[in-house]
């Protein structure tokens, strides 16, 4: 794997086809992902994201219901996005049985996006909220994998 | 304290090779990079040049002990790059949970409209 990666999964107690719905029909996307979403969910297709007073262009790429599901989006930003210089968010749905669904979500090229220092700190800092316990327990286990000194 | 995190540490974590050698440095402590060089898959120059990377970032740094050159792991600036990824993976925890939320409120609002419907 290159580069930075986040994956993360939920299981969800609704078939696929459902689940599906929720993650690519733009008006559930607006309540999970950005506050306005202009896209037609189709291989290639150019949207836009719009976060709060400030937006982004967002590419579909892989459109397989109701199985996989891929974009790229680059925010902020007004430039198109493509390899090199946006995020490339890949969701992937299995079938659990009785109905359920994993849902897996992986997120890569953090490391590329090309934003101020003040923006990324803004963007750090309006989501920082509530999420304490979260990294509390983080640098717990960083904590226990601290080399011991040989000395 | 802010998340920030500047170009040189996102780079130098973005690479799987220098991954591979934080985590062999986060795990055993001071050693050398002729001793890192034993364990990875690249050759020495390459461990070399990977490690004044990750010096610059400041994510490393090394000591003299005796005549041999030792790294060690700065914890205090991998804590920084690990949770400036764990902001971003808590976001879309954030957003899956909404997903789950709302897809289990589709399915079940569809299964009551099947019962009325039968």
């Amino acid at each position: 794997m290159q580069g930075l990666t986040i994956e993360r999964d939920v299981l969800v107690e609704a078939p696929p086809e459902v689940v599906w719905r929720t993650i690519t029909e733009p008006d559930q996307m607006s309540q999970w992902f950005a506050d306005r979403v202009d896209l037609v969910v189709e291989p290639g297709a150019h949207g836009y994201l719009q976060f709060g007073d400030q937006g982004g262009p967002v590419v579909v790429e892989i459109v397989d219901p109701p199985n996989r599901f891929s974009f790229r989006w680059n925010y902020p930003g007004g430039q198109e996005p493509g390899t090199g210089n946006s995020m490339l968010v890949e969701f992937t749905l299995t079938a659990e049985g009785d109905g359920r669904t994993r849902l897996r979500v992986v997120e890569s090229g953090h490391e590329l996006r090309d934003w101020p220092d003040a923006e990324r700190r803004r963007y750090a800092d309006e989501h920082r909220e509530g999420w304490g316990e979260f990294l509390d327990r983080l640098a717990r286990v960083l904590a226990e994998f601290r080399p011991q000194r040989r000395r | 304290m802010t998340e920030q995190v500047d170009d040189e540490l996102w780079s130098a974590v973005a690479d799987p090779s220098r991954r591979k050698l934080l985590d062999l440095l986060v795990s055993n402590g001071d050693v050398s990079a002729s001793w890192l060089a034993g364990r990875v898959p690249f050759s020495r120059q390459a461990v070399a040049k990977h490690l004044a990377v990750l010096e610059r970032a400041r994510l490393v740094s090394r000591h003299k002990h005796g005549r041999e050159v030792l790294y060690q792991v700065e914890a205090g600036r991998l804590d920084q790059a690990t949770r400036a990824m764990a902001v971003l993976a808590a976001q879309w925890d954030r957003r899956l949970a909404t997903i789950k939320r709302l897809a289990e409120a589709a399915h079940a609002e569809r299964r009551r409209g099947d019962r009325h419907d039968g």
